[in-house]
């Protein structure tokens, strides 16, 4: 559907900057947990402090798109899918910032990790970071283009990582019933999978937002099947 | 045709109207719920304040204009032969767009309506005091009733226009950008008073303030070149409008 553009061309303006932030915190915080991960694959603790450091920058672009859409809020007083979008943006926001802490959760585990002999070859959890990295890409390319079957594509792949996440505490399970001295480590890789479980979490509730801002039915919390 | 919940109090049905050759209104059905705000939105030219002069018959004042269809008050078609204009415009009130008070005392602006239409009101004081307190105005003027009603800020001659309609007991009041010439609190003012008001009456108002629609009405009509687009629950149409054309036009995207 053609999209006419806004008398006010600064208003326009004003929400496309809206936008074109977002879609960049997204693309930050995608490559938070990249590094994330890549500083865990790889044993290198530099890559996690780096992710760190990072996230004052996320931290930023966070408080500065809430305080754009407040601003709009309060000067243009939007309605109907303006104003949809802008309460959509502003928790997209919020869901963003917090996958920016879950990556630094991720990177402080790595660097723990990092000290100690590795406890076995990580396959299942690059596949889970690939598939939330999908989501969250997935899901901000809902929003701009409005597109409700890339929403409903990311509660889908949701699941996925939610399997992935028990498949990989059962298997942890086993390493701590076999070695005692194998439980500090389990506890941290479990830490790992739980936050990349919960990035997904954040990652669905954007497109549960988008689902939102396109029809104006919140499905937040509709019961799953 | 339109339908809201609650009890009507006008319907209209299929209704056109002209000036002249130009069509101002096409082809118009819905209905007015009774003790409810509806307002009536949509560029300039779009219809509404035709539509709205169209419920009391005060467009028949204008000449070479032309209405078809049905128009029901309470029932009973106001284009009928029968009907009597000036009993309509008693029963359906009208403020208007800048406050036009009569250039008498207070006092007077008031007990005028009510005498020349010979209501046979006994206690006229009393009268006077419950409209301009219905209007919210009494505190402001009750020492000062026998002195000029121009004298008044435009927010208190509004308010005393609105008493004044009040006055001749109406069933519906309607409203033609009662604030478009008022500051903020005298708006405020207003809208509250609108708000009060629609316990005992039934309030139609049009308004180029799309903020004011979406704060004081229950329903809203948007109008786009003399036809209705869209009429429903205020908050749906400010939230998520069904058509297209409605969204573009509250969020500015028009023109």
């Amino acid at each position: 559907m053609e999209e006419r553009r806004h008398t006010s061309l600064h208003y326009e303006m004003e929400l496309q900057e809206i936008k074109n932030s977002l879609i960049y915190l997204g693309a930050l915080t995608e490559k938070a947990i990249q590094l994330a991960m890549k500083s865990l694959t790889q044993r290198n603790t530099d890559l996690a402090n780096q992710v760190i450091r990072d996230d004052d920058e996320i931290d930023k672009m966070d408080t500065e798109i809430e305080e754009r859409c407040i601003k709009i809020l309060a000067l243009r007083q939007p309605a109907a899918i303006d104003l949809r979008f802008i309460t959509t943006a502003i928790k997209i926001t919020g869901h963003l910032e917090r996958i920016g802490d879950m990556a630094v959760n991720i990177a402080e585990k790595a660097i723990q990790l990092n000290e100690e002999p590795q406890l076995k070859p990580y396959i299942d959890l690059p596949r889970m970071s690939g598939l939330v990295e999908e989501m969250i890409k997935n899901a901000l390319d809902a929003m701009i283009k409005g597109d409700l079957q890339t929403a409903e594509k990311v509660r889908e792949t949701e699941e996925a990582v939610d399997n992935l996440n028990e498949q990989i505490f059962r298997e942890l399970l086993t390493f701590m019933m076999e070695d005692s001295k194998n439980i500090h480590r389990s506890l941290l890789v479990m830490h790992v999978s739980k936050n990349l479980e919960r990035i997904a979490d954040h990652a669905k509730g954007i497109a549960d937002m988008v689902t939102y801002m396109v029809t104006g039915e919140n499905v937040r919390h509709r019961p799953q099947n | 045709m339109v339908v809201m919940g609650g009890k009507e109090i006008i319907q209209l049905d299929d209704v056109n109207f002209y000036y002249g050759e130009c069509r101002a209104l096409s082809n118009i059905s819905m209905k007015f719920v009774k003790n409810k705000v509806t307002a009536l939105i949509g560029p300039s030219g779009c219809g509404k304040s035709t539509l709205l002069r169209v419920l009391n018959r005060m467009n028949d004042l204008i000449d070479g204009t032309k209405v078809e269809g049905k128009i029901f008050f309470e029932g009973k078609n106001i284009y009928a032969p029968d009907v009597d204009p000036v009993e309509i415009r008693r029963k359906i009130g009208m403020v208007f767009q800048k406050p036009n008070p009569f250039p008498k005392t207070i006092y007077n602006n008031i007990s005028y309506g009510p005498k020349l239409a010979g209501l046979g009101v006994e206690d006229m004081d009393t009268l006077v005091e419950q409209s301009l307190r219905q209007a919210v105005l009494w505190d402001e003027v009750k020492n000062i009733l026998n002195k000029s009603a121009m004298n008044l800020s435009g927010g208190q001659q509004q308010r005393l226009c609105i008493a004044r309609a009040l006055a001749m007991k109406p069933d519906v009041l309607l409203m033609d950008e009662p604030t478009s010439a008022l500051d903020p609190i005298s708006t405020a003012k207003i809208e509250e008073l609108i708000e009060a008001l629609k316990k005992d009456y039934t309030i139609i108002i049009v308004t180029h303030n799309m903020q004011q629609a979406a704060r004081i009405s229950d329903e809203t009509a948007f109008f786009y070149m003399g036809n209705l687009i869209e009429y429903n629950k205020t908050e749906k149409i400010f939230t998520n409008p069904d058509m297209k054309q409605t969204e573009d036009y509250i969020t500015g995207r028009f023109g």
